[in-house]
């Protein structure tokens, strides 16, 4: 995913020992989904506030999408959309190449990270950059880009509020789209007096925006490059177009004379036309605004500067080749899967141990290799709420229920859960094992002492008390009413 | 560019069956008043958007708020409209339109469902003018507001367009912290439109 060896030499240059925030993201590796959610939500009244503060983004997605009575055709556009992009790709990547070259861009091909991260760095070192700001990209993220950069001496300052919040920390974005809405008021507040010398105490948000805003803009002034992500680039345009409602992304490339924009190869999109569906769709679903504040749309360098584009594979044209899991190719990173989540609402996005977590990232990650990731489909109700808000129709906790059986079937779920399985399936094969298993379970709830029969029932009976069980089963009452079937 | 083959060569190995592109159709909104949804809408996203007959009433609407009487360095691309004091087009470097005040810009296009008003490059001598200034003002015709993006991007012609251009609706802001909605984050910290006709 990452490129390992850089990241070591970063965490390795004298960095200061990892500080543990509340709610933040834990050291060491990744434990599982299990393990990591249950740290957070041992604080039970942060759970609580993170699972509020999501639902109320939630809240207002549907009413955003409520207002506009075309909302399910521009989602069933959406998809086909994507479909038809995906299945064409390399024809469109080559026009949309045509059109940015002939527009005065440079693009550039990455196989991986490691590419991606070279690329950006040569760019940078050949024109003496020491100073970047950069506007969210997940990419980057997912890349490894910052403490590539930092390891060769360049300063990268995330822009986004959020991510400013979150870099200061020494943290990943745990959301996509709110990456601070883990952290607290106050602890934002505590923060920004020790890194930009607000008053302490202080917590008021606006206050605390104002600051950032001056501390930033000094930023911005100074930079000599400006990286963004990507929202969409346009084929038969050469364009590619970028949402913030802050302005970062703005204020980032129109002071220096380099702009470098990083994106996956998915991020493509046929026609201009195309952006009128996308853009309804995005900033709706995200945070119930019915457009970004700023959607700018880059045609080509500025007079006397520099456009340079990044497209970077890193395992999505693998990806490609994987039904059914290549429509989570189609995301556009709105991040509402995640709001609706009952499981991410309640463990916090750094419970996921993924760059993109939520539902769509339990399927993006056991596709880079199962490993701790394969803990991820199986944090899931499978509810399907995703589903149902996801604006290009993602299919995700099918996606989610095909890699159990991929995961179980490849050895990679844990023993026990396999060992389960096996025996509710050998049990639910045969009518007389399932009526038998049946009495038992019955019996056993009857005469068990409580505190063994939350034992025996694993995880689910930790936190809830099991159903006082019927006195006879449904097998019996119909034998019992209309004789033997 | 062995790279870019490569990866070429794997998406189209890897490429799977899909559906063609679809019509645009059964998506285009409608409004009884396109005026009043427009203004409904920019007030909605945070903007304030005052309707007047000309420029001559457009100009005098913006000297009559609280964020021209403070204004010191103006920036005007309309003619007659807001009072230059600084002249973009002999501005080389953007970083001298640091300590902007205002910024009175032209858009070519507005979209009544979402506010947005479509700012371009050829009309603006530098980028920055567009989200560096402590406030911005939008001159937009009656007559160029549209009922939706698919308008807008059907009048826009953007493969015909040079440098760039963006759909600005509404000031600056985030909610990064605990959702608080804060307007003025690094761009303009109000956003006012001026509807002519």
């Amino acid at each position: 995913m990452s490129a390992p060896s850089d990241a070591a030499v970063a965490a390795g240059a004298g960095a200061p020992p990892p500080v543990h925030h509340p709610g933040g993201r834990q050291a060491g590796p990744y434990p599982g989904h299990p393990a990591a959610a249950a740290r957070f939500t041992a604080d039970v009244a942060r759970a609580h506030w993170h699972d509020e503060s999501l639902w109320f983004v939630r809240v207002k997605r549907d009413r955003a999408a409520a207002q506009l009575p075309a909302w399910e055709r521009l989602r069933e556009l959406a998809e086909q959309i994507k479909a038809h992009a995906l299945a064409n790709l390399a024809g469109y990547l080559e026009e949309f190449e045509r059109n940015a070259t002939a527009r005065g861009a440079t693009v550039h091909w990455a196989r991986d990270a490691a590419d991606h991260n070279r690329i950006v760095h040569e760019l940078l070192s050949a024109r003496g950059v020491t100073r970047v700001v950069k506007s969210k990209s997940m990419l980057t993220e997912e890349c490894g880009l910052n403490p590539y950069l930092e390891a060769r001496g360049v300063e990268v300052v995330d822009t986004d509020l959020g991510e400013r919040i979150v870099q200061f920390r020494g943290e990943p974005p745990s959301h996509i789209v709110l990456p601070a809405i883990h952290i607290k008021k106050e602890e934002i507040g505590a923060l920004f007096h020790e890194k930009l010398g607000t008053a302490a105490g202080a917590s008021d948000p606006k206050y605390l925006t104002e600051a950032a805003r001056g501390h930033l803009r000094e930023k911005f002034l100074a930079a000599q490059a400006g990286i963004t992500g990507v929202n969409f680039a346009v084929a038969d345009t050469g364009a590619v177009v970028v949402c913030t409602n802050e302005g970062n992304a703005d204020m980032g490339t129109a002071l220096p004379p380099l702009h470098i924009a990083c994106m996956g190869l998915e991020k493509l999109v046929p026609r201009a036309e195309d952006l009128g569906v996308f853009l309804r769709l995005l900033a709706r679903s995200a945070t119930g605004q019915p457009v970004t504040t700023y959607s700018t749309h880059f045609l080509g360098p500025k007079p006397g500067g520099e456009l340079h584009l990044v497209l970077v594979d890193n395992g999505r044209s693998a990806l490609l080749a994987r039904d059914p899991f290549r429509r989570a190719l189609s995301c556009i990173r709105c991040g509402a899967c995640m709001n609706t989540c009952p499981v991410f609402r309640r463990s916090g996005g750094y419970s996921y141990g993924t760059t993109v977590p939520g539902p769509i990232g339990s399927v993006l990650g056991p596709a880079q290799g199962p490993g701790a990731h394969a803990t991820l489909p199986f944090a899931s109700t499978l509810c399907g709420s995703c589903a149902d808000v996801c604006p290009v129709r993602i299919d995700l906790h099918h996606q989610l229920l095909a890699w159990r059986r991929e995961l179980v079937a490849g050895g990679h779920a844990p023993a026990g859960k396999t060992l389960a399985l096996r025996v509710t399936a050998w049990i639910f094969a045969s009518p007389w094992r399932f009526a038998a298993a049946g009495r038992l379970a019955r019996a056993a709830l009857r005469l068990l002492p409580r505190g063994l029969v939350a034992r025996l029932s694993g995880a689910w009976g930790r936190q809830r008390e099991l159903p006082a069980p019927p006195a006879e089963s449904f097998r019996d009452l119909y034998r019992r009413t209309h004789g033997r079937p | 560019m062995a790279a870019r083959d490569e990866i070429l060569a794997a998406l189209r190995r890897n490429a799977p069956a899909g559906p063609p592109h679809p019509a645009l159709d059964g998506v285009a909104a409608a409004f009884p008043d396109l005026l009043a949804q427009f203004a409904q809408a920019v007030a909605a996203v945070g903007g304030t958007c005052l309707r007047v007959p000309d420029l001559a009433a457009a100009d005098a609407a913006l000297r009559a708020l609280p964020i021209h009487a403070g204004a010191r360095r103006v920036v005007s691309l309309v003619a007659g409209v807001g009072g230059a004091t600084v002249d973009a087009a002999a501005v080389q470097d953007p970083h001298a339109l640091a300590d902007l005040d205002l910024s009175v810009l032209r858009a070519d296009l507005a979209v009544a469902e979402n506010g947005a008003c479509w700012i371009e490059g050829p009309s603006l001598p530098h980028h920055a003018l567009a989200v560096i200034p402590e406030h911005v003002a939008v001159v937009v015709d009656a007559a160029a507001v549209v009922p939706d993006l698919h308008a807008a991007y059907a009048a826009l012609d953007l493969p015909g367009r040079p440098r760039w251009g963006l759909f600005l609706s509404g000031p600056s802001k985030t909610a990064d912290i605990e959702q608080s909605l804060v307007i003025g984050a690094h761009g303009a910290r109000s956003a006012t439109v001026l509807l002519i006709g």
